[in-house]
């Protein structure tokens, strides 16, 4: 690894907490658009406007 | 602001704002993960300086959160208002995640900085307890089935826990610590560059409107399932 991947011999601690970060981000993103997603499903199964 | 505390009102205003709140909020993100890279090297800390525009955003954001959460727990309590409730449980999980993310992305910058991963110091230790008192939050809105109650029992919990902030804030004052001290909402100005400034208050507006967009969505989210509940046993009815 050489450049800018190799972030200066810091790879180890950078790609780290920006993969950790962006996954936790993503991860959370997902599972409440899903659950709104959901919700509002089971309100037009019933007939109900959101 | 309790005008729009009616859940149909709250549906309608926050409806129209999810969507705008959340682009700008991928814009702000984008942009500043783009500066991120973009800025030079740090010449004490090298590339570890990047570390910085994800830990400092997710650790105000994690301490903001918890802030909302208490007024939210007060409101709940003092005008028993199902609303603040709704709104101060959604938020307790996006808090803990952001707490945790601090926590994680400061150890990573840790390790090479300061030579350790962890150190028991006030900065870091009142930092571990506000992932606690999140998770205690949670925990206890779990544990009791009434849901008034519940409510009632996780904001009292949620504003003992408020001492927890200014402890934060300050633990870089009172005590010694590896931790710096505020570099940037100071008297005098910041002490950072602003190759480094704009990367940084360009994550921090991402992270913040990141969550004002999966907490409104957690509120409209609850909101719908308790009305699908009722809907439900008046049908059985």
């Amino acid at each position: 690894m050489s450049g800018f991947w190799a972030m200066g011999d810091y790879a180890a601690y950078v790609w780290p907490a920006y993969g950790i970060s962006a996954a936790g981000l993503l991860i959370a993103a997902a599972l409440v658009l899903r659950a709104h997603a959901r919700a509002k499903a089971a309100l037009a199964r019933l007939g109900a406007k959101p | 602001m309790l005008r729009y505390a009616n859940p149909a009102r709250f549906m309608t205003l926050s409806g129209t704002l999810v969507p705008w709140l959340g682009g700008i909020a991928l814009v702000a993100l984008a942009a500043g993960l783009y500066l991120s890279f973009a800025a030079p090297p740090d010449y004490q800390q090298g590339d570890t300086v990047r570390v910085m525009f994800i830990h400092v955003p997710a650790a105000w954001t994690a301490m903001m959160v918890y802030g909302l959460m208490a007024l939210a727990s007060l409101i709940g309590l003092v005008q028993r208002h199902p609303l603040a409730d709704v709104a101060a449980k959604s938020a307790a999980p996006l808090g803990a995640l952001f707490t945790a993310l601090g926590l994680i992305t400061g150890s990573l910058w840790g390790r090479p900085m300061w030579g350790t991963w962890w150190v028991w110091d006030g900065r870091l230790t009142s930092f571990l307890l506000l992932l606690f008192l999140y998770l205690g939050y949670i925990a206890l809105w779990n544990a009791i089935e009434d849901e008034t109650r519940a409510a009632r029992a996780a904001a009292i919990l949620a504003l003992v826990g408020a001492v927890n902030l200014p402890i934060i804030e300050f633990s870089v004052d009172w005590w010694t610590t590896l931790h710096q001290g505020e570099s940037i909402l100071r008297k005098g100005g910041p002490l950072i560059a602003s190759v480094y400034l704009w990367p940084l208050g360009l994550m921090a507006l991402g992270y913040t409107l990141l969550f004002f967009t999966l907490w409104l969505l957690r509120i409209r989210t609850e909101i719908m399932t308790r009305r699908a509940r009722s809907l439900m046993l008046a049908g059985e009815a």
